[in-house]
């Protein structure tokens, strides 16, 4: 066995995975909170990307600017793109999900549905049918780390995304809101009697979501170069699958699962065939849910109908 | 309850015009499908555009489709998002059976019940793990099988043809008469088989086990508690609308001579779950209707209103309207649509009846006034035999 190969594919995981785990954060923060799959978080991840993408063009940014000028287009598009998305996951709360809320229970999963398919197909009305390339701004030179190499740009994505997750962790567990999240997925009703705004909470919860998988979104633009309107689908479906691993509801397992899920793709990949990556995703997907349907750190199980 | 029995006795008397009126009794309710079913049989007699006929084929293809899995989602209440998948295994079943590829030319006919009882079974497979998962894993599991079968299919290209897919797919015959690429003969078959299938849809939900279905829809809990096996339920649910799609596919894949991966995407899925969604779930006339409106309106509707666009926008100066593709639109459309029926009318446009009490719910306490003389006709026969709808049993308390 090449083990130089298995560690580059290694840190080639690790990066994917960071990905997966960001967005897997926003499924499993919902789906506590309200215990809906919400299908168009992986959209909303795309669509992050698509308002990077506008927000840099719009600054006109480009890999010839000054350093000090490319920071500060960079914390613009970052601030811009979370605040929109974050945004976007409170109007689709409130206009798409709230009003079923409680009713019976395959409404609300089709309206999540549906909500997807109008923010894909919105996508692409508005940049295209086809891949749509993103300007390659952060310099990307390579680090030697022994016998492996290492890219900044992989760096940034590891590193703003073990940012993202320590903030949600301190966010969740140390915060006055936090704690009326975490509440509210218990039992919300008692939560209301203890004087919760659950309606409130719930968006924040959304807005927090998203705020997320807009971040993931810019970082997955600067990382790849090219954006297309579909890739949410497949991201989201994969990212909840990395939050199923995990265990559903639980962050830090959220995290975890992200990078196993990264893990398995890459290697699958190498291993086995690129063209069999989703394949094994999937499968994961399914022998997780048959034979430990909490997931690896979950404790509930996933019962009540 | 006295009234109850008073209609029990009035209906329970015996009388000679029993007999032949309990033929119209038995057709009565279907007047309206069977005179629709009329105008359908002589649609291509009148229409002479074979584009119209050939749409009007593909529509009940997806007919078919629809319901198929308004009996995992409308009956048993399991949403399959996968669905698709069925369908592909059922197509590339035809397709291998009869195409060069393998160099087999098996007849049509049989092979279309095979690649229907194959579908079947796959249907029953892919089910089995999917059964100690609540609503919402479930529709994520079948999300992901729907996304797995048409990978396999494109990168075992050895053995399926991979991107290419499979051409040259042998049309039917039926007593020497070759089908070829007219689309007549395809019509009258889905129509043939369509009717065939409404019949055993009907019978499968007021039997047994469509019964146990509709309880296990309700609530798993309390059905499982009746004594109801939950396992075999859900599986049968799975299996029997995975043969429905297996027909579909056969049939589908017969007429289009060709078969490829792409053809199984998620979009299909989607198109086919919004059929049932708008037509009413459950509802075995609503989702024919779901169907065909969704699919003509895809089809003609959406060109013929870029044309009218188009034109009103050149009669008109307005470069907007000139560059509208609402073909384009389709999907947007869909997904905005599918949002607005979950929150306007999520019991679709042609509800089953118990379904909108449920919704609404307005369990048991008020059933329409319509339904007390449908009670005796049933209790004429024999009060509470196999065969009852479900609904009745509200009455019995």
């Amino acid at each position: 066995m090449n083990w130089v190969l298995f560690g580059q594919q290694l840190i080639n995981g690790v990066s994917l995975g960071a990905i997966y785990a960001v967005i897997a954060l926003g499924y499993t923060m919902v789906y506590g909170i309200i215990e809906l799959i919400n299908f168009a978080h992986g959209d909303v991840y795309t669509a992050g990307s698509f308002v990077a993408l506008a927000t840099l063009v719009l600054l006109g940014a480009s890999g010839h600017m000054a350093a000090a000028a490319l920071a500060f287009a960079l914390a613009v598009t970052f601030a811009v793109t979370m605040l929109v998305m974050g945004a976007t996951g409170i109007v689709i709360e409130r206009f798409a999900y709230r009003p079923l809320r409680g009713k019976q229970r395959l409404a609300p999963l089709l309206t999540a549905i549906g909500v997807s398919f109008s923010i894909e197909n919105l996508l692409q009305l508005w940049m295209g049918p086809s891949p749509v390339p993103f300007p390659q701004i952060v310099p990307n030179p390579f680090f030697s780390l022994g016998p492996l190499t290492v890219g900044q740009m992989q760096l940034v994505v590891i590193g703003s995304s073990l940012v993202m997750m320590a903030a949600l962790q301190l966010f969740v567990h140390r915060t006055r809101l936090g704690k009326a999240m975490r509440a509210t997925a218990q039992d919300w009703m008692a939560a209301e009697i203890m004087g919760i705004d659950i309606n409130k909470t719930i968006a924040l919860t959304f807005f927090v979501g998203s705020v997320l998988a807009g971040a993931a979104g810019v970082i997955t633009g600067l990382f790849y170069g090219n954006i297309w309107f579909i890739n949410g689908f497949r991201a989201g479906l994969i990212a909840f699958t990395a939050a199923v691993l995990g265990g559903i509801g639980n962050t830090t397992g959220a995290a975890l699962g992200g990078f196993l899920i990264g893990f398995i793709e890459v290697m699958t990949a190498q291993y086995v065939g690129f063209q069999w990556a989703t394949v094994a995703v999937f499968s994961v997907l399914i022998l997780v849910l048959i034979f430990r349907p909490t997931g690896l750190l979950g404790q509930q199980l996933p019962e009540r109908t | 309850m006295a009234a109850w029995r008073a209609l029990r006795s009035i209906a329970g008397a015996p009388s000679r015009a029993r007999l032949g009126g309990r033929v119209v009794q038995r057709i009565a309710p279907y007047r309206s499908p069977l005179l629709v079913l009329l105008l359908f049989l002589l649609y291509p007699l009148v229409d002479h555009n074979a584009g119209h006929v050939n749409a009007a084929a593909d529509a009940a293809v997806y007919v078919l489709l629809a319901l198929g899995l308004n009996i995992v989602v409308g009956f048993a209440g399991l949403l399959d998002l996968g669905y698709a998948a069925f369908f592909a295994i059922g197509s590339y079943t035809y397709a291998f059976a009869a195409s060069p590829f393998y160099g087999l030319h098996l007849p049509f006919w049989p092979m279309l019940l095979v690649a229907a009882i194959i579908a079947g079974v796959f249907g029953a497979l892919l089910g089995a793990p999917t059964l100690r998962l609540r609503g919402d894993y479930l529709a994520i599991v079948t999300l992901g099988f729907g996304e797995i079968v048409p990978t396999v299919f494109l990168n075992l290209q050895k053995y399926t043809g991979g991107t290419n897919g499979i051409v040259g797919i042998d049309q039917p015959v039926l007593f020497g008469y070759h089908f070829g690429f007219n689309p007549v003969p395809y019509y009258y078959t889905l129509l043939g088989i369509i009717m065939l299938s409404v019949v055993a849809v009907l019978r499968l939900r007021d039997s047994r086990l469509g019964r146990a279905w509709l309880a296990v829809r309700e609530d798993e809990i309390a059905a499982a508690s009746m004594g109801i096996n939950l396992t075999t339920t859900k599986l049968l649910a799975f299996s029997f609308g995975a043969f429905f799609s297996g027909f579909a596919g056969a049939l589908y894949v017969a007429k289009l001579g060709i078969v490829s991966p792409d053809q199984f995407n998620f979009t299909v899925s989607f198109t086919i779950l919004a059929m049932v969604v708008l037509g009413g779930m459950g509802s075995v006339f609503g989702v024919i209707a779901g169907a065909g409106i969704l699919y003509e309106f895809q089809t003609l509707f959406l060109t013929d209103l870029t044309q009218w666009s188009h034109s009103l926008g050149a009669a008109l100066h307005l470069p907007l309207l000139t560059r509208l593709n609402f073909v384009n639109l389709k999907f947007l459309l869909y997904g905005l649509g599918l949002i607005a029926l979950m929150l306007l009318r999520p019991e679709g446009l042609f509800p089953e009846r118990r379904i909108k009490a449920i919704i609404t719910e307005r369990v048991s306490e008020e059933i329409p006034p319509g339904d007390v003389t449908e009670v005796a006709g049933v209790a004429g026969s024999a009060p509470a035999a196999e065969g009852t709808p479900p609904r009745e049993y509200a009455r019995e308390e």
